[in-house]
């Protein structure tokens, strides 16, 4: 069982937890995730380490009320336990002397992000961030994000908060105006590393996007997270989740990312139905 | 003195009805009455040399505990048992008997050998239903142990070596122990009730289990010996997936079998929305291979709802590897075979959901490598089946992952660890055994290697 030490919530609908796994936040490095199961009979579900404190022992996470498993998530409050707390899986990325990089991360792909940029501030680089969100009060993570950034573009796609538009129009226009980065982190929604990639590909900056399939196990014996990466299946838990954004076959991923619309709305229905008749909840 | 049985048939095994049970996940067979038992044992000759025990990887004392339930002495038949198997309730149904102990049978030459699986089942549930009794702990010895995987080998090494008195932890990646016997194997063929029970058993012994451990990556084989434990034991299994590689395998409704039954046995996906977790099996589900995985996901697809359920493999029948009684109980609950029949093609429709799986025939050419007669595929007769589910359950490698992060372990050109009879790999108190050695096997041969590599640890700890 792992204790939830602190939650704060970032945004509607999105949470930040911090766990008690000491032997997880020995070994957290960026780019890594965690996959929980909130009690038996649950759902296994990853969520990236957004942070860790290996002093404290402790792990951050932050997730975004999407579906079933992720809305009961969210009614857990500091004090109570995590059945399982499964960690830290995928590989660490490694960034190779790095002078200058651009982050972006749309919607809850800003705390993925945080990390990485975490880390190349610490080593030294230039951080160039651009951060997004549907509207001002979904964004998250702001002020952590600018603590590690030389620079940070802020955008919401209602125009609620600075830029009006989506990340990607920042991210054209900076390389338009000829800026050069060693390498560009793009982590968001599906949609959103693909569309940043095409912008970016014909500039020859390396980009790395974070993957998000379907997983159970997180140690490559089920195969349920594969994704095609330059012509070739990788299992996403091991192999990634970080990958060469160039050789990803987005629309594969998207596509999988569909299997179980129709029982993922089934499971939501009966939790909410539940939870109607529930007397505790009224 | 019991009297003799001379029938040339097995007593047979009740079970629940094929059209029934293929709709539910509760065991298929249900085990002997003691009168069953005691008829099935007084078919036993008790030989002087009994050959039935060349056959049986563990040496279990067949003669004696079989004449004790010949006596109706069952206590007496489940303490012989345990003497060299400590998962009877397991082995009894799921070793392929056929082709080990039940094959030497004397009596096979006549007939039906003696039911020696059957009558093994019966005695380790006999005494589940008295209630087991807890052995006393031995005298502790100081020592730490540690044991990474959950499966049969890892199990059975935690065993053993807790009942001569080591401090013993096992710690397994996933949230529940038992490797393929909880997430492979489904229900209907062995409840998860049984081997819950054996592990429990183990923890009463006193071996500490941790769940949730991936080791290699929250630990590595050098963080434990820091951790003071003195040696190792890795018995990980074979839980790589193998793909086919032919186009068409990532279409949504494409499953490898480990993620198939793993969804519907570790994650429960047959209760759902009870439990969390779904998968998705549609009316016409091809299953692709012919061992035990390949039955256990077919049989697994009808009990989901599948209304046809084929399977898609590239020999012939006599080449199959799969247990006889898995196959038969297969063709009984209705599952269509297609043999000589090999994928080429999975073909999807435009939102990325399978619908076909375009095969080729297959004929018999000369015997390969393993023995068997190569399947070659016959030019021109491509054809295509519909379907909305297909399973591929064509074999699995070495999962790469904790042998990535231990350094100085020796691998063969497979990827599988390399080690000596005992079981000791090249990395100095580390040993192995079970899958992750020898490839897929059988249950009772990863016991087998724990068995082994608990001696040796034994032996080496005891001249540290
Ligand atoms: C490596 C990795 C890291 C992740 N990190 C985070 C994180 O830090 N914070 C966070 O909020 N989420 C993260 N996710 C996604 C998260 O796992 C899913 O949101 C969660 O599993 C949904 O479960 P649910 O039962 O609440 O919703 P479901 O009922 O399962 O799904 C509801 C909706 O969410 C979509 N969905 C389901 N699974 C995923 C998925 N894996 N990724 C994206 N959308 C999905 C479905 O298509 C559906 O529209 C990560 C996923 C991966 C693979
Ligand atoms: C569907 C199916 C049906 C089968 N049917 C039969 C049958 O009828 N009869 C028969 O005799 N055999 C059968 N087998 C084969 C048999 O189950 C295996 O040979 C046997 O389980 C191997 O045992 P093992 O202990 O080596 O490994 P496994 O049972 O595979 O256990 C390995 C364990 O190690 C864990 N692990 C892996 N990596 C790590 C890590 N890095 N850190 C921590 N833990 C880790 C795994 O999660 C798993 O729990 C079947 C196999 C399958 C898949
Ligand atoms: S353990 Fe398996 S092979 Fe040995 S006697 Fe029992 S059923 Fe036969
Ligand atoms: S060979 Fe057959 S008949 Fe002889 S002892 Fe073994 S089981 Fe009994
Ligand atoms: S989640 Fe099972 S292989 Fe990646």
């Amino acid at each position: 069982m792992f204790q939830i030490i602190d939650k704060k919530d970032l945004a509607p609908s999105i949470k930040q937890f911090v766990v008690d796994a000491p032997l997880v936040a020995q070994k957290a490095r960026p780019g890594q995730f965690i996959i929980l199961r909130i009690k038996e009979g649950g759902e296994r579900i990853p969520l990236t380490i957004a942070d860790y404190d290996t002093q404290k022992g402790t792990i951050t996470i932050v997730f975004q009320e999407v579906g079933k498993t992720t809305k009961e998530l969210g009614t857990l409050k500091a004090g109570d336990y995590l059945a399982d707390f499964v960690g830290p899986l995928g590989k660490a990325v490694e960034f190779s002397n790095h002078k200058k990089v651009l982050g972006i991360g749309g919607g809850l792909g800003v705390a993925p992000l945080y990390p990485k940029l975490k880390m190349l501030h610490e080593n030294g680089a230039e951080v160039i961030s651009i951060i997004g969100a549907k509207t001002a009060d979904m964004l998250i993570m702001e002020e952590e994000i600018k603590a590690v950034s030389d620079k940070t573009y802020v955008c919401t796609d209602d125009g609620s908060k600075g830029r009006h538009g989506f990340v990607t129009v920042v991210l054209k226009e900076l390389l338009e105006q000829g800026e050069k980065f060693d390498e560009i982190i793009i982590i968001g929604p599906p949609i959103l590393m693909k569309i940043g990639t095409e912008i970016a590909k014909p500039y020859n900056i390396p980009i790395m996007v974070s993957l998000n399939p379907i997983m159970i196990d997180g140690t490559g014996m089920c195969g349920g997270c594969r994704v095609t990466v330059g012509g070739e299946t990788k299992f996403v838990c091991v192999d990634g989740p970080a990958f060469d954004g160039s050789k990803v076959d987005f629309d594969e991923l998207m596509k999988r990312l569909q299997t179980y619309t129709s029982e993922e709305k089934l499971a939501l229905d009966k939790y909410h139905s539940e939870r109607g008749a529930c007397k505790c909840h009224q | 003195m019991p009297s003799i049985n001379r029938s040339k048939t097995k007593t047979p095994m009740p079970s629940q009805d094929a059209k029934l049970r293929s709709k539910n996940f509760n065991e298929v067979a249900l085990g002997y009455t003691e009168e069953d038992a005691i008829n099935e044992a007084q078919r036993c000759l008790n030989c002087k040399k009994p050959s039935c025990m060349e056959g049986c990887p563990v040496q279990v004392q067949i003669p004696r505990f079989i004449k004790h339930i010949a006596e109706k002495n069952f206590e007496s038949a489940i303490s012989v048992i345990k003497e060299t198997n400590s998962l009877p309730a397991v082995c009894g149904r799921v070793c392929p008997q056929e082709e080990q102990c039940e094959q030497k049978c004397v009596l096979a030459k006549r007939g039906d050998p003696v039911g020696i699986g059957r009558l093994e089942r019966f005695a380790a549930d006999w005494e589940r239903q008295q209630g087991v009794k807890i052995p006393d702990r031995a005298n502790p010895i100081g020592k730490k142990v540690a044991i990474i995987g959950s499966g049969p080998a890892g199990l059975t090494c935690a065993g053993d070596l807790a009942k001569l008195g080591y401090d013993v932890t096992v710690f397994e990646a996933f949230h529940e122990p038992g490797g393929v016997l909880i997430y492979g194997i489904p229900e209907f063929r062995l409840p998860k009730e049984i081997v819950k029970q054996e592990v429990d058993f183990l923890k009463k012994l006193g071996v500490n289990v941790q769940t949730d451990m991936v080791m290699g990556k929250v630990l590595t084989v050098d963080d434990i010996f820091e951790k003071g434990y003195e040696a190792v034991f890795i018995g990980t299994g074979a839980g790589l997936p193998k793909f086919m590689k032919i186009p068409g395998e990532n279409y949504l409704g494409v499953y490898s079998a480990n993620e198939f039954l793993t969804r519907i046995n570790l994650m429960k996906a047959y209760k759902f929305p009870e439990t969390d977790t779904p998968v998705k099996v549609g009316k016409k589900v091809a299953v692709v291979g012919g061992g035990n995985v390949a039955m256990d996901s077919a049989r697994s697809a009808l009990r989901m709802g599948a209304e046809e359920v084929y399977i898609v493999y590239r020999r012939s029948e006599s080449e199959m590897p799969a247990r006889k009684e898995e196959f038969e109980h297969a063709k009984e609950e209705g599952i269509i075979f297609k043999f000589l029949t090999n994928p080429t093609r999975i073909i999807g429709d435009e939102k990325g959901w399978v619908k076909g799986l375009e095969c080729i025939q297959m004929e018999l050419g000369e015997p390969d490598a393993s023995g068997r007669r190569r399947p070659v595929p016959i030019k021109g007769s491509e054809f295509t089946l519909d379907m909305d589910t297909v399973v591929i359950a064509i074999g699995t490698g070495p999962n790469p992952l904790l042998i990535e992060a231990t350094e100085g372990l020796k691998l063969n050109k497979y990827g599988y660890i390399e080690t000596d009879e005992d079981g000791r790999t090249s990395k100095e108190g580390v040993w192995a055994g079970g899958d992750i050695v020898t490839g897929s096997a059988t249950v009772i041969l990863a016991m087998g290697a724990g068995k082994k590599a608990a001696q040796s640890i034994h032996e080496y700890l005891q001249g540290k």
